[in-house]
């Protein structure tokens, strides 16, 4: 039996990195409920906003949580741009080019800031990088825990757009047929791209919250994409609650599993749940389409 | 009728054999190995993906065990690399077999099937970076013995003959499918599998057959892979990489055509081998470039280089329809 | 030959077929009429193997085929074609039909020869070399049944094969279809086009909201009153037996 004071700060801590994953899973989330697309930029989308951040701070002294106003709106612009301008073009309509096409996608992010940034790991020096509270049972690090907070926060606000804005309304209608919406006149091609930007600014976002605690290297979008992956397909394809308990129970899942069976074979634990529930129940916790 | 359709096939690999001849560089001679390996790995791919319509982003999984089966079989068990190789293969195939009987039994289909290869690709990665038995992260090293009988021979130009041997294998087997009925299944497996059930494909059946000859090919690779570098490690034998070009190549190539891997290979490498002249071989320029190309090629040519050169032939030749079947037509060349 | 006893399937609270039995005899003719929605795909869908019922059996050639794969209910000879037509797009029509033929010639000269012969017993035998979709509506309908008809079945399953035709091409399948069960392969087809029902079937069944409200010759079930309610809605039946009471 291990102790209680080993186990729950490893379960608080698996919280505090779900909710991050929460985060991206959510953009990922909605990027396949609305476009019916896997997107594989995802990571290196991320790893562009981490950069972003690192940048940020380090040549404009820009607190990570104020570039949150900068990095956001910028990343939103990019993911649109990228699905006007490319994604939609080269797919000729078809899921496996979508899947192909956001590969070719990642790989020229990722290399190209391999080629500009070398493979270093950066890190930021922020004056609240290991502040900590203590809540009697453990100690908790206070960026970590605003990240948690800020993830449900952005959670909510994008509920809010989904379910009281005419735009929220307008992508609910794609994402469900999206014949009927051009019919009724909604700009499809628009929403499509305002989805995949809201799906990238979802990204933006987690990295504005993991730097003070974290690094960026150019692949480090290659750790997180895949749990994303599992987050959603735990969670259900295109389901936003699923994304949220799908992401802080993967965090709980991967800090037990790096407990009991150590870094590398934790890692593995992600991945056979990402195996077992693409096999036994594609359609996730949270899915409701067979 | 049957027999002529292996002429290109013959002239292709004549010419590429008398290449040699004309080779002097060790450099090029490298060059010219590499894109028949990566030829090799591309038409593997090509049958599952191209021809069975079932895109693995995985194949590094197939390429790394049959390159780990054969390393670890010569280390541990002293067995020749030449049987290891078989055994390797055997095993690239039933990794194959063992992800297509999870895969294709819960009918997973495009994007899932994707995913799935890829989640089995990392798992193996991990399992090879803690395993002792793999050598861990440091990974493995075969020892040097150049000898014949050991599957390693001091001159690159023997390697080349190895690798042609086993791309020209690769080809004719590729055409003999085309002209079977396990080719004209997954055909239509990949055109509409709904349809193809119908008319009494078990399509279960076809698309395990595909990943297990899919996987024994890519197997073959990884195992000429390690006799010729004599060196693997989990990053290499089970990365990204291995999976990127697995796909690239048919696609540029053309997917679902007995050359397109072979076209694919040496233009996506011969690409690749300019830019690092001019740029001076940074480090992931060349993957970079890999990206762009992917989607150019999605873009403006879905049916890769092999359909562009068959529209050309029927626009110089205005014998055939403009619309006939695009990817029969350049299988055909 | 084939007997279909008491299916019923539901999805989520609709029940899309209802306690549905039908026989079908051999060398016969036989129609599965009914409105939109009436289930009638799905009771295909079921009999063909691509989908299981929630009750029921179905039996083919004496042997209990229900749950069965849909391949090896098409290697024992039923097979079903496809409202939506389904066709290989980037294949050419005798590679299309071939896909079929394979079934029987595992030879692949063979069913490409045998692809010609059922193309040309169709009408096709000028569009062998072109690729799937490049077919019109009719084509592509015609290229469905001549993949079916090139498994050598002996129960043909027809679901729409003549909806989206004009008259002219109506009237150029029906021999066709005609000539198929004169060759010795049994038809159960699900149609709209009464005139076809009418001229090629000996027997109908009448569909309507999953259950089988009537059945026997067409024209005897054509004019059952249950019948035009099911198509014409509560009602119609008085009201054109009034009608036609009044003109008489």
């Amino acid at each position: 039996m291990l102790e209680f004071t080993i186990l729950v700060p490893a379960v608080i801590n698996g919280l505090l990195t779900g909710s991050i994953y929460a985060l991206i899973a959510l953009g990922l989330t909605l990027i396949y409920g609305v476009l019916h697309i896997i997107n594989f930029a995802h990571g290196a989308l991320l790893m562009l906003s981490l950069f972003g951040v690192y940048f940020l701070h380090s040549l404009a002294g820009i607190d990570p949580y104020v570039a949150l106003l900068i990095l956001v709106p910028a990343m939103f612009a990019l993911g649109y741009g990228l699905q006007r301008t490319v994604i939609a073009h080269a797919s000729h309509g078809k899921d496996e080019n979508v899947l192909l096409v956001t590969l070719g996608i990642a790989l020229i992010i990722e290399n190209l800031a391999l080629f500009f940034w070398r493979s270093d790991t950066r890190t930021i020096d922020v004056p609240y990088a290991f502040d900590v509270i203590d809540v009697g049972f453990a100690f908790l690090s206070v960026p970590r825990v605003a990240a948690f907070g800020a993830a449900f926060v952005v959670a909510g606000l994008l509920w809010v757009l989904m379910t009281r804005s005419d735009l929220g309304r307008a992508i609910r209608a794609v994402a469900k047929e999206r014949h009927g919406a051009r019919v009724v006149g909604i700009d499809v091609d628009h929403i499509f791209a305002m989805s995949y930007g809201i799906g990238t600014a979802c990204v933006a976002a987690a990295a504005c919250l993991l730097l003070p605690t974290f690094y960026v290297t150019p692949q480090v979008g290659n750790a997180f994409v895949l749990i994303a992956f599992t987050v959603v397909v735990l969670g259900g394809m295109g389901s936003f609650t699923g994304a949220l308990v799908g992401g802080l129970l993967i965090g709980v899942v991967e800090s037990l599993g790096g407990l009991f069976l150590g870094e590398t074979l934790g890692q593995i634990g992600i991945f056979l749940v990402f195996i077992a529930v693409l096999l036994f129940r594609p359609t996730g916790l949270f899915g409701d389409r067979a | 009728m049957m027999a002529g359709r292996y002429t290109a096939i013959g002239i292709t690999v004549a010419v590429l054999a008398a290449l040699p001849l004309a080779v002097t560089s060790n450099e090029v001679m490298m060059f010219l190995i590499l894109s028949l390996m990566f030829a090799l790995l591309g038409q593997a791919w090509n049958i599952l993906g191209g021809y069975a319509g079932q895109f693995s982003f995985g194949h590094a999984a197939f390429f790394g065990s049959g390159a780990y089966a054969t390393a670890t079989l010569q280390i541990h068990l002293g067995l020749n690399p030449w049987v290891a190789m078989v055994a390797a293969m055997a095993v690239g195939g039933l990794v194959g077999g063992l992800i297509g009987a999870l895969s294709f039994r819960f009918r997973l289909r495009g994007s899932y099937f994707a995913l799935i290869t890829l989640a089995f690709a990392e798992v193996l990665r991990v399992v090879a970076h803690t395993s002792d038995f793999t050598g861990g992260g440091a990974g493995i090293l075969i020892p040097l013995d150049e000898r014949a009988a050991n599957f390693q021979f001091e001159s690159r130009d023997v390697f080349y003959y190895v690798i042609l041997a086993m791309v020209a294998g690769s080809l004719v087997l590729t055409r003999a499918l085309e002209d079977s009925r396990l080719g004209a299944w997954m055909l239509a497996i990949r055109e509409n599998e709904d349809s193809a059930r119908a008319l009494g494909v078990d399509t279960f059946r076809v698309k395990l057959t595909a990943i297990i000859l899919s996987g024994a090919m890519a197997a073959s690779a990884g195992v000429f892979y390690t006799q010729i570098f004599l060196y693997l490690d989990p990053g290499i034998a089970y990365g990204v990489g291995f999976s990127v070009e697995a796909l690239l190549v048919p696609i540029i190539g053309g997917m679902g055509t007995v050359f397109g891997p072979l076209v694919g290979s040496f233009v996506l490498h011969g690409v690749d081998e300019v830019t690092k002249e001019l740029t001076g071989d940074a480090p992931g320029l060349n993957l970079a470039l890999y990206g762009a190309l992917l989607i150019v090629m999605l873009r403006f040519l879905p049916d890769g280089l092999m359909g562009l050169m068959g529209r050309l032939r029927r626009a110089a030749g205005r014998r055939q329809p403009q619309q006939a079947g695009r990817l029969k037509e350049a299988g055909d060349a | 030959m084939l007997e279909v006893r008491n299916i019923s399937k539901s999805f989520g609270g609709l029940r899309a077929v209802d306690n549905a039995s039908l026989d079908v005899s051999a060398g016969a003719i036989v129609s599965l009429i009914g409105p939109n929605g009436a289930g009638k795909t799905t009771l295909f869908t079921i009999i063909a193997g691509f989908q299981k019922p929630d009750e029921g059996r179905v039996r083919f050639e004496g042997r209990d085929i229900t749950g069965l794969p849909a391949h090896t209910i098409c290697r024992l000879g039923l097979v079903r074609t496809f409202q939506v037509v389904q066709p290989f797009g980037r294949l050419t029509v005798r590679e299309n039909i071939a896909v079929g033929a394979h079934l029987r010639h595992a030879d692949r000269a063979d069913a490409l020869e045998n692809a010609e012969a059922v193309a040309r017993r169709v009408g096709m035998g000028a569009m062998l070399d072109q690729p799937a979709t490049s077919l019109t509506v009719a084509g592509r309908k015609r290229l469905e049944l001549a993949r079916a008809l090139a498994t050598e079945p002996s129960l043909l399953l027809l679901d729409e094969v003549m909806a989206g035709l004009n008259p002219t091409e109506i009237d150029e399948i029906v021999p066709v279809i005609r000539s198929i069960r004169d060759d010795g392969v049994t038809i159960l087809l699900i149609e709209h086009v009464m005139r076809a029902v009418m001229s090629l079937s000996e027997h109908a069944y009448v569909l309507n909201n999953g259950a089988i409200i009537a059945s026997g010759p067409p024209r005897a079930v054509a004019a059952d009153p249950q019948v035009v309610e099911a198509y014409l809605g509560h009602g119609a039946a008085k009201r054109i037996a009034a009608s036609e009471t009044a003109h008489a």
